[in-house]
């Protein structure tokens, strides 16, 4: 609490800059220190980087509070019923014993960028030379009027992987024949662009062969989303005047929720639905606030070349929680980041080479049975942002056969990216 | 004439040369038959024509790769196919040169026609088993008499298999480090040589992955060259 406070107050005060001091010997004695918060893509990948490649150079520590993390991407595909839930869980177990990371199951409550220490729930004090910030996202208070996070169970996000993935597949298969599956989509940026709308397509294919006579309502405040003209083509063919996309023109952008009811009220007009899956606005996760790294939108401006807070050098945010450019907020684009930043602390910290930062992105979306889609793009470091560079997208009216390639290319993807994570 | 012209050719791609397709004014189906007694042995072409050791090749042009039904292809051929491969003068052209440019583990065990005018001439054969030969053209003045081998200079660049390791956190997204291939394929332990083949065909957009084209692309060729040599060792 002390440690929080006094960064909000602000880094000059001179008392601070006395009680760090012992602080930052602790640190800089032996070898070099590394925090990351978050074990998900970035967090677990610049960990793996970082320990891997330092050969034990540096002293790695993770913080991550689930013991068993499950990956927001395929997790529409659990909903859908083509994964099992085990199959999008993955534990620390290898990063611990054959990579030497030092993993914390405790939450990050406090960053004293003065002091360079972590604060933990548990107690506990972490010291760093460099701290990574990786903690995905979390919502803006009020972004949906009638939702906060008391009415989640009522009304589930399900944009954080776990039990409430559950709760909303749960609740699908439990909705009235001829009910209606309503999803609040979130506004401009977001996790995972394609996320909502693939999962609309998932909850739709467990109706079409559940609950026919079920429709979907999509109430959206943005004039259009990713990879639309894919959706609304593979919407057509496989699950014909199921879903409604209510945009902004139709008021899509002044939405009220009623958890209590389960109302959803567009443009002062009320709906009674039978689910209710509310994606609010987002921001950085909390912990890269409480480090004083975010913008007034509530996300963390990077330096591209090396994903550095612009706001402290010793800090870098990775993937969702970062304001980088042009990279989508992703997985594959925090996995793609990790590795940046890993080479640039690994220069840093021990003289290692540095090499002109890359990046790639793709996003594989599933409409239906092996009928998957793609976009993505490389990027490249500029001095002002991460800027694209060339990119593709799968096109519409493409043949059934390339289609089914795609979507067998994103499971092999997704055990790729696993490993690449947690080894 | 012709044969004249070949010799031309064959004096012309001997040293590497590339701009020798100006003077091959067209291909010679019936020479091209000729040339196809080297592919004989596994693939019938004509009437009553079936699968053997090789898919039959009537209506080969326009077909996409991997189609042939019957006929049990390498899981890279069907891969291909179903990224969108079709045979047309372009990717024949590429695939009868060096069959492992195109498709890496292609069960077609044949060394190539290095020679551009021997492809020319029996894709001029080949053509005439099609439905409407008149629609496919004889053959590209593009196509004809190019040289698609990687440079011997670039297969000859020693990579930096610490500078491949580095690069290779990029292809390790979506490829396993581990050699697994379900969806995706395995890129560990290539021979250096296949794997600056198969890199360069992407680059220059002869393999038809748009993923693969992209990241290829932006690849130079001394990068290439390093996550060969990394490649080719991992795990060993």
């Amino acid at each position: 609490m002390k440690l929080n406070r006094r960064n909000f107050i602000g880094s000059a005060a001179a008392v601070s800059a006395t009680l760090s001091a012992p602080m930052v010997m602790g640190a800089s004695h032996g070898r070099p220190k590394v925090v990351v918060i978050g074990g998900g893509a970035g967090g677990a990948t610049v960990a793996r980087y970082l320990a891997k490649d330092s050969k034990g150079a540096i002293d790695v520590t993770l913080v991550e509070p689930t013991r068993t993390y499950f990956t927001c991407f395929f997790s529409n595909l659990y909903i859908g019923g083509f994964r099992e839930f085990s199959s999008i869980g993955h534990t620390y177990g290898k990063l611990a014993a054959d990579y030497g990371i030092n993993v914390v199951h405790d939450w990050a409550i406090g960053v004293d960028r003065d002091a360079k220490t972590v604060t933990l729930a548990g107690g506990g004090t972490l010291p760093y030379d460099r701290l990574v910030l990786s903690p995905g996202i979390d919502f803006k208070d009020g972004a949906v009027p009638g939702w906060d996070v008391t009415a989640q169970q009522k009304m589930p996000h399900a944009y954080k992987a776990g039990s409430q993935t559950q709760l909303l597949k749960a609740q699908l298969e439990a909705m009235p024949q001829g009910g209606t599956f309503c999803m609040v989509a979130p506004p401009n940026p977001f996790r995972c662009p394609p996320g909502p709308y693939e999962r609309v397509s998932m909850v739709a294919h467990h109706l079409k062969a559940n609950n026919p006579t079920g429709k979907i309502l999509i109430v959206d405040p943005k004039p259009k989303f990713s990879k639309q003209g894919l959706f609304q083509e593979g919407w057509a063919n496989h699950y014909d005047g199921m879903i409604e996309w209510v945009g902004p023109d139709f008021g899509g952008d002044k939405v009220e929720v009623r958890p209590d009811g389960m109302e959803v009220v567009i443009d002062g007009e009320v709906t009674k639905v039978d689910v209710c899956n509310v994606i609010p606005a987002m921001k950085a996760g909390k912990i890269a606030e409480i480090a004083g790294v975010t913008n007034e939108a509530g996300w963390a401006p990077v330096h591209a070349a090396t994903m550095a807070s612009k706001a402290d050098e010793n800090i870098h945010v990775l993937g969702d929680s970062s304001h980088q450019g042009d990279m989508p907020k992703s997985g594959f684009a925090a996995n793609s980041q990790a590795k940046v930043a890993a080479m640039a602390i690994r220069g840093a910290l021990t003289g290692s080479k540095v090499f002109p930062a890359k990046f790639t992105n793709t996003c594989w979306s599933l409409l239906d049975t092996d009928d998957g889609i793609k976009v993505g793009a490389s990027y490249e470091a500029t001095d002002e942002k991460i800027a694209k560079t060339d990119g593709f997208i799968s096109k519409t009216g493409e043949d059934a056969a390339l289609r089914k390639a795609t979507f067998e290319e994103s499971v092999g993807w997704y055990d790729g990216i696993t490993s690449d994570m947690f080894g | 004439m012709i044969e004249f012209k070949h010799l031309l050719l064959s004096a012309v791609v001997a040293c590497f040369a590339q701009a020798a397709a100006a003077n091959h004014d067209g291909a010679d189906a019936k020479r091209g038959e000729r040339v196809f007694k080297k592919c004989r042995s596994c693939h019938k072409v004509g009437e009553g024509a079936t699968n053997r050791v090789g898919p039959q090749l009537n209506l080969l042009f326009q077909r996409t790769a991997g189609s042939v039904e019957g006929f049990k292809y390498s899981p890279s051929m069907l891969r291909a196919g179903a990224d969108g491969l079709v045979w047309d003068h372009v990717s024949l052209d590429t695939y009868l040169e060096n069959p492992k440019s195109l498709i890496s583990k292609t069960r077609m065990n044949f060394r190539g026609l290095k020679d551009p005018g021997d492809r020319a001439d029996v894709m001029a054969y080949l053509r005439q088993f099609s439905d409407n030969p008149a629609n496919i053209p004889e053959a590209s003045p593009t196509i004809v008499g190019t040289d698609h081998e990687v440079d011997p200079e670039i297969l000859a660049l020693q990579g930096d298999p610490e500078y491949g390791e580095y690069l290779s956190s990029e292809c390790v997204s979506c490829h396993q480090i581990d050699g697994a291939d379900s969806g995706i394929p395995s890129i560990t332990n290539w021979p250096v040589e296949d794997f600056v083949i198969a890199m360069h065909a992407y680059k220059d957009k002869k393999r038809v992955h748009p993923v693969m084209q992209m990241m290829a692309g932006r690849l130079s060729a001394e990068e290439i060259a390093g996550l060969a040599a990394y490649f080719e060792k991992v795990g060993q």
